[in-house]
């Protein structure tokens, strides 16, 4: 059984008051998410992330299409009771504290007062909300409300959590807490779907990803597949390199282009042949220092722009 | 229901702390002043007047709570996001729908209960310190509990009101909402006439628009019976039966009507 399974789900919104038309939304996704594995749901801003999402909380019913969660419709109370979900720039009740909202969706699952106090703390802490759960939520910051947000979505040990944008708001620190908590939530057997546009956060964590661009699907597979890792070129730094040597090395064709950098670096970027060693050797031998030799790599940035670049259409429906 | 309750105990929690419940200090020192200014001034009179002002005062600031509260149950946790998280848990809309219709309930219950027993401590005053041969001019006694069914009258026009101001904000703006609410509670209280206006006008499509009107909108007016109970006069307790009844029929099919509404919307 998938943990998601979408069969050409579709979403048109009407747009415009006197000439009104269809603006579609979500256009015929059709995708599968296993059990267990970490999916990166990526996309450009209005890719349609947000949307499918909110088709799959049943916050907004599909214009066709189907989707089903844990081998049930969307909406089932059944499958609700096993599913954690993380909106967009989360926002909750003004006047209650961190611990009370906790409780109160605790208290939706059907847990009992210790059990409700028990797990609310417990996840406070491990998102790191500390003294501060008995503020009231307004005064939060952003961040904070994000920490809470992620809580909220887990008060049930979720078997399948749907995170949309959970690094939206974060500090770099507290992106890394949130990158060891989805791979925590992933060694517990949970299966986690998390949207972002953020590339980086989907190369270290998912083992799949889906790219939707314009509404429309424009990739789905392993990340392995996707992107091959293969060297493509090499990036070397140096400093205190003559003119006269750079110009030398792009004569004889090992020098693809040469950025300035601060201080008196270069950045040079090398072809695959000849091999780097050689060009380095070179300008070591005419008084240059090394700073750096990297590979450049394919990588999931490259194929998300080739993808996302390529996706041609309007978005506004021929039919109503 | 285990569900309702817990949002209804949300919506209550949330009043308490957004101070609405300080009405009832407005309640309290405005009765009190207006007992003891109407004290100074006349004689005999002053109970009747402080019934009259005193149910009135429940009424109003009941509907005031009803009405502002009630337009922004839905509108809040949509305009919000805080719905976002909500529905997604283990419940259904309707469940949503009626924990927030229910905690509205709660609080506005809780509310004119505090004012009954301040109005009541209040008239018991007056008549403590009331000589005996002014006591015996009046119609009824100051505490006389028969003034309990204008208030149970009251409570369930209110919860008609907060039906229909839920009702309201399952689709509209709270302005909107506000609003419609406010055509439909005065629009009610004077149903009679609408009932009776084809006899007053020649156009036959006007009346029978009234007379569409009149069956579509509830009869607030059968709802008052604070100037019978003021002036001791029967309020027998079959009407306040059937009354009741009207009443809880209405809330029941306008929360039908709201949950059918709710159920279907899009949550962009």
């Amino acid at each position: 059984m998938d943990a998601i399974r979408t069969e050409a789900l579709t979403k048109h919104y009407t747009v415009g008051f006197w000439r009104p038309r269809p603006y579609v939304a979500l256009d015929g996704l059709t995708l599968q998410v296993e059990q267990g594995e970490v999916f990166g749901f990526l996309g450009p801003n209005g890719a349609g992330k947000t949307t499918t999402l909110k088709l799959l909380m049943q916050l907004i019913y599909p214009t066709s299409g189907h989707a089903e969660i844990l081998g049930k419709p969307v909406g089932d109370v059944s499958v609700k009771r096993r599913i954690g979900y993380l909106p967009e720039q989360p926002y909750f009740y003004d006047y209650l504290t961190a611990g009370e909202l906790l409780e109160y969706f605790a208290a939706i699952f059907g847990y009992g007062a210790a059990e409700r106090r028990r797990r609310a703390a417990a996840l406070l802490d491990e998102v790191g909300i500390g003294a501060e759960r008995r503020l009231p939520l307004r005064k939060f910051s952003k961040g904070m409300l994000q920490r809470v947000g992620i809580a909220q979505a887990l008060i049930n040990e979720p078997e399948l959590v749907f995170l949309d944008e959970p690094m939206s708001g974060l500090d770099p620190l507290g992106r890394r807490e949130i990158r060891q908590l989805i791979l925590r939530l992933r060694d517990r057997g949970s299966t986690v779907f998390f949207s972002s546009h953020v590339l980086a956060d989907a190369e270290t964590l998912c083992s799949r990803v889906a790219i939707l661009a314009k509404g429309r699907l424009a990739a789905a597979g392993r990340l392995s597949d996707i992107v091959a890792f293969k060297v493509r070129g090499w990036e070397l730094v140096v400093s205190s390199v003559t003119e006269a040597a750079l110009a030398d090395t792009r004569e004889r064709g090992h020098l693809m282009s040469v950025t300035r950098l601060a201080e008196g670096r270069y950045a040079l970027e090398l072809p695959v042949t000849p091999p780097p060693e050689e060009t380095t050797a070179a300008l070591i031998a005419r008084g240059a220092t090394l700073v750096s030799l990297t590979p450049v790599r394919d990588t999931l940035e490259d194929f998300f722009v080739r993808k996302v670049s390529g996706a041609a259409g309007s978005r506004f429906s021929e039919t109503a | 229901m285990r569900v309702i309750g817990h949002v209804a105990v949300n919506v209550f929690k949330e009043s308490v702390r957004d101070k609405i419940l300080y009405n009832l200090v407005v309640f309290a020192v405005l009765l009190m002043s207006v007992s003891y200014l109407i004290g100074e001034l006349t004689a005999g009179q002053d109970v009747k007047i402080i019934k009259d002002l005193g149910l009135a005062s429940i009424s109003m600031f009941g509907l005031l709570i009803a009405i502002f509260i009630g337009i922004g149950l839905v509108w809040k946790e949509v305009e919000k996001r805080s719905i976002y998280t909500l529905l997604p848990k283990p419940m259904r809309r309707q469940e949503f729908l009626l924990g927030k219709y229910f905690g509205l309930v709660l609080t506005l219950v809780i509310n004119v209960a505090v004012m009954t027993v301040a109005f009541y401590g209040v008239l018991a005053y007056m008549q403590a310190a009331t000589p005996q041969n002014i006591r015996a001019s009046w119609p009824a006694p100051a505490t006389d509990p028969a003034m309990l069914k204008a208030i149970v009258l009251i409570i369930l026009e209110l919860l008609l009101v907060t039906a229909i101001a839920l009702f309201f904000s399952t689709f509209s703006s709270p302005f909107l909402s506000a609003m419609m609410t406010m055509a439909v509670w005065v629009i009610g209280h004077f149903n009679e006439d609408l009932r009776n206006y084809g006899a007053t006008i020649s156009s036959p499509v006007a009346a029978a628009l009234a007379r569409g009107v009149y069956y579509v909108v509830p009869n607030f007016a059968a709802f008052d019976v604070k100037l019978q109970v003021v002036h001791a006069q029967s309020v027998p307790l079959r009407y306040l039966a059937l009354t009741s009844l009207y009443g809880v029929t209405y809330v029941a099919l306008v929360l039908v009507g709201a949950v059918i509404i709710f159920s279907k919307r899009d949550f962009k």
